[in-house]
């Protein structure tokens, strides 16, 4: 079994048994989708909530939740999953730090990230199982293929799994 | 990609190194009166990464830190982070209030590392204001002490509007007045967002860069 790393604005697939991870989660969302049948996984690194934020036109597609989840869910159609029976799962979305003032639009960035996924899920008609979301700290995840249960870590709370 | 900052060339990134050197030094200079000791610093860094590898830079992403952060706004905008070690935010601790923090950190040492990121932050800020002659705002100061990885990712959030890179400028603070090792030392990262190098450029007379 084989554990396949995803970075930041780095999107990836895997199939039964193995599974896919992506480390210190922070403002960032991990938007993960699964079909139960085929035991296919998918995981994409959001940063940031939408290709409208892009500068130039020549832009990396896995960091922005409209173009990086429906480009995921693409992606895992040619591995073989069936669009009708894909899941999502999502963890990240915090917010690391509080300042309010001035900065505080950006500082939002992680709760306005978690919303621009679920729109994208959502176009796509693809349910929200369920979300470990917000907060003020980071998150590890892991999602196991032949399971779909997604395992979140976090530094001083107890690891669960959604 | 757009990533007109993975390109730069040296004179720019040499004024770059020197921006964090005079903002570094004067946090160090800072840091020492409140210390009372002598405080060590490095040549900063100028270094254009990949967002991934930055994260491997400062030690990988599920790394525990202990961080400052502030947002700048002004005649130019960014982030700074000042970033520690968690020994040697307890050895901070333990400087400054004679008690020794063994699990966690009380409320007490949470203040005093708060205070201590302000003031180098502070410090810093003041110096890079008076060389470019930029009326800086810095806000509250803000302390996380969490992943690497989700802290850094964060503060390269606005600089992920133009590419997968980000020019990381980092100065290092020894503590103890000792040699800096790479794993021991506190380091102060100024991230400014994209549009603020060529104002950076432009206020110390080097033209602006045209890939910018």
């Amino acid at each position: 079994m084989r554990t396949v790393r995803v970075g930041i604005a780095e999107a990836g697939v895997v199939t039964n048994p193995d599974s896919i991870t992506t480390l210190g989660l922070g403002s960032c969302v991990g938007v993960t989708l699964y079909d139960d049948k085929r035991k296919i996984g998918g995981m994409v690194h959001v940063m940031l909530p939408s290709t409208e934020l892009a500068r130039g036109k020549d832009f990396n597609r896995s960091k922005f939740a409209d173009s990086g989840v429906p480009d995921l869910v693409e992606r895992m159609i040619r591995f073989g999953a069936d669009r009708r029976r894909l899941v999502a799962k999502l963890a990240g979305g915090a917010q690391m730090f509080n300042v309010g003032g001035p900065g505080d639009s950006i500082l939002k960035i992680g709760s306005r990230n978690t919303e621009a996924c679920k729109r994208a899920l959502a176009s796509l008609d693809i349910p929200v199982i369920s979300e470990d979301t917000g907060g003020s700290w980071g998150r590890t995840i892991v999602l196991f293929s032949d399971s779909g249960i997604l395992e979140v870590r976090t530094i001083g709370r107890s690891k669960t799994q959604i | 990609m757009s990533d007109s900052i993975g390109r730069m060339d040296e004179l720019r990134l040499d004024v770059l190194r020197e921006i964090s050197n005079i903002g570094a030094g004067n946090a160090a200079t800072s840091l020492s009166s409140l210390l009372g000791k002598a405080v060590g610093m490095s040549v900063s860094k100028v270094l254009p990464m990949p967002f991934n590898e930055i994260i491997e830079h400062v030690g990988g992403a599920e790394r525990m830190i202990l961080t400052v952060f502030v947002r700048i706004e002004g005649g130019i905008s960014g982030n700074m982070l000042f970033a520690v070690d968690i020994s040697d935010a307890r050895a901070l601790v333990r400087h400054m209030t004679g008690a020794s923090e063994e699990e966690g950190f009380s409320e007490m040492g949470i203040s005093v590392l708060n205070e201590v990121g302000n003031i180098v932050i502070g410090s810093y800020i003041t110096a890079m204001s008076d060389f470019l002659g930029f009326e800086l705002h810095p806000s509250v100061p803000s302390l996380a002490m969490d992943m690497a990885g989700a802290i850094l990712a964060f503060c390269l959030s606005e600089t992920g509007r133009s590419g997968d890179t980000a020019l990381l400028i980092e100065g290092a603070l020894s503590l103890d007045g000792g040699p800096i090792s790479k794993e021991g030392a506190s380091r102060l990262f100024l991230l400014p967002d994209p549009d603020s190098y060529n104002k950076m450029f432009t206020a110390l007379g080097v033209p602006a860069d045209a890939n910018g």
